[in-house]
């Protein structure tokens, strides 16, 4: 093991800086992980304790308030990082042969942080919770015969009730972790296996400069970014600590600021444009709602899908639907929240990337390292 | 060991695919009284609700009728929103939106029945007028009843 740590390497080009998206994903994971084990020992899963024993972490469990908002920042900051990180290996076209299988953990990796983010959401029994599960788990019945099964299975009985909370925490705290540990691990076996790929538009430079020793030079480089998001993520808990809310009413109207979680966000919004009516026995609804499964099937199987890359080493047309698709994303988000600060977000990520990678090539060029 | 196979020798090939035959079944046999018990298991019971006919809305004079002009009363585990819209004259429906099942609201000032989820809208008949939902609202029958003490009472029963 050691051995192998010592040998390993990673390029050095001047896109380097993608490669901390990944790490950086998996620090906040480790957050999560270490704070959702602390909020166990308090939280009660049942719609009549749920929202009281949150309130009890935030007003009288010393520090809980920090411990739940590190949590909740933590986890908004991890799937945002996997977002970049997924991004980042599609645009520089990272899923060539031999990391297709690498792909396709890691974007099974990132259904599953989708499924904390929604499961979690649920669990303060809050307003806006209850009515995103209601919906959310409303989605699957539009679908043709299995539908009516699914949202059953996902909410435990016909409706959103304490039956639905303690299934959602038994996901939360114990299937999906479990899932998660096999496809991390696999992961991340993989990319210490295959190593990194380099973009194909980097790769003579990568050929003509020294690869980077993983241990130390990379891991401490890397260490180094996690102490800075652990700075952010402290920060961001401590002068902002997540709302809790109002409890959910089961028998009360939705408010009029409902919104799900900002990842959500665009599908929300693609619901709310489409039109009522039905084509062929299959509601309007249903489109989008096949639509996304279907683009999350694509996005699954890329690797198989890109020949271009394996021929001819570029694929502009999967580049431009990439595009497209960020695009969509970022202008829906930023529309559902009447705000431009999604897309602010996306820009200032870029520039952090861009100066990033420019301090690096700066200090590789100046001889260090 | 039958007197017919002598050491070394291969074991007669019938009784070999009994063996495997009965390794194999025995072992889906196992796997299945694992997974048909556990698939049970995660598939949620049927609970049992009491049969709901006919709910008491309240006066109609409810100061929450006069105020919003409308309110969300239990029908057995179902929100039902009965609507006022004259001194005697009300209307109820589900209050679950036929789009994605978030609870609906009613807005007086432009009488219309609105789901803050998606945006749906539904008139006072409970049909779609705007907005994603695929069907109009599911009507419940409702009428006013005089009470003790002369107060009028509103009661929704099932259609």
């Amino acid at each position: 093991m050691l051995e192998f740590a010592r040998h390993k390497t990673v390029p050095v080009h001047r896109y380097a800086a993608i490669y901390y998206f990944g790490g950086m994903t998996l620090f906040f994971f480790v957050v999560q992980v270490l704070t959702g084990i602390l909020l166990m020992l308090y939280y009660r899963p049942t719609a009549t304790e749920a929202f009281e024993s949150v309130e009890l972490i935030m007003t009288n469990v010393s520090f809980g308030w920090l411990i739940r908002s590190l949590h909740s920042w933590s986890a908004n900051l991890m799937i945002f990082f996997a977002f970049l990180h997924l991004a980042s290996v599609y645009f520089t076209k990272a899923y060539r042969p031999p990391r297709e299988l690498t792909w396709v953990t890691g974007c099974v990796a990132f259904f599953l942080a989708l499924g904390f983010g929604f499961s979690g959401y649920l669990l303060p029994w809050n307003e806006l919770a209850f009515f995103a599960t209601r919906v959310g788990t409303q989605i699957p019945s539009t679908i043709p015969v299995v539908g009516e099964w699914i949202m059953r299975f996902l909410r435990g009985g016909e409706r959103v009730t304490t039956a639905t909370v303690s299934r959602f925490y038994g996901w939360h705290v114990a299937i999906l972790p479990a899932l998660m540990v096999v496809v991390l691990g696999l992961h991340l076996l993989l990319v210490q296996l295959l190593g990194m790929s380099v973009p194909p538009p980097a790769a003579d430079e990568a050929r003509r400069r020294r690869p980077m020793p993983f241990f130390p030079h990379y891991a401490l480089r890397d260490f180094l970014g996690w102490l800075v998001a652990l700075g952010v993520l402290a920060a961001l808990a401590a002068l902002f600590p997540w709302e809790l809310g109002e409890k959910a009413d089961a028998f009360a109207p939705a408010p009029p600021d409902i919104r799900p979680e900002w990842y959500f966000m665009f599908m929300f919004e693609t619901l709310k444009v489409m039109p009522g009516g039905s084509i062929g026995g299959l509601e309007y609804e249903a489109i989008p709602i096949l639509g996304f499964g279907l683009a999350a099937l694509l996005l699954l199987l890329v690797p198989f899908l890109d020949r271009g890359v394996v021929r001819r080493g570029r694929s502009p047309v999967f580049t431009a639907v990439g595009v497209v698709a960020v695009v969509y994303m970022v202008a829906l988000t930023a529309w559902g929240y009447r705000s431009l600060a999604p897309v602010y977000a996306v820009l200032g990520a870029g520039i952090l990337v861009w100066l990033f990678a420019w301090a690096i090539e700066r200090h590789e060029n100046g001889g260090g390292g | 060991m039958p007197a017919d196979v002598t050491p070394g020798t291969i074991p007669d090939p019938d009784r070999r695919r009994l063996l495997n035959w009965f390794l194999g079944t025995s072992f889906g046999a196992l796997l299945a009284s694992i997974v048909y018990p556990v698939a049970r298991f995660l598939n949620p019971p049927e609970v049992e609700t009491a049969a709901t006919n006919e709910v008491d809305a309240g006066a109609a004079n409810d100061p929450e009728f006069v105020a919003k002009g409308y309110k969300i009363v239990r029908f057995g585990s179902e929100p039902v929103i009965v609507v006022r819209v004259g001194e005697t004259d009300f209307r109820a429906f589900s209050a679950v939106c036929t789009h994605l099942a978030c609870i609906v609201e009613y807005l007086k000032a432009n009488q219309i029945i609105h789901c803050n989820c998606h945006n749906a809208q539904f008139n006072l008949q409970g049909q779609v007028v705007g907005g994603p939902p695929p069907k109009p609202l599911p009507p419940f029958g409702v009428h006013v009843v005089a009470g003790a003490e002369g107060s009028a009472r509103v009661i929704v029963s099932r259609s």
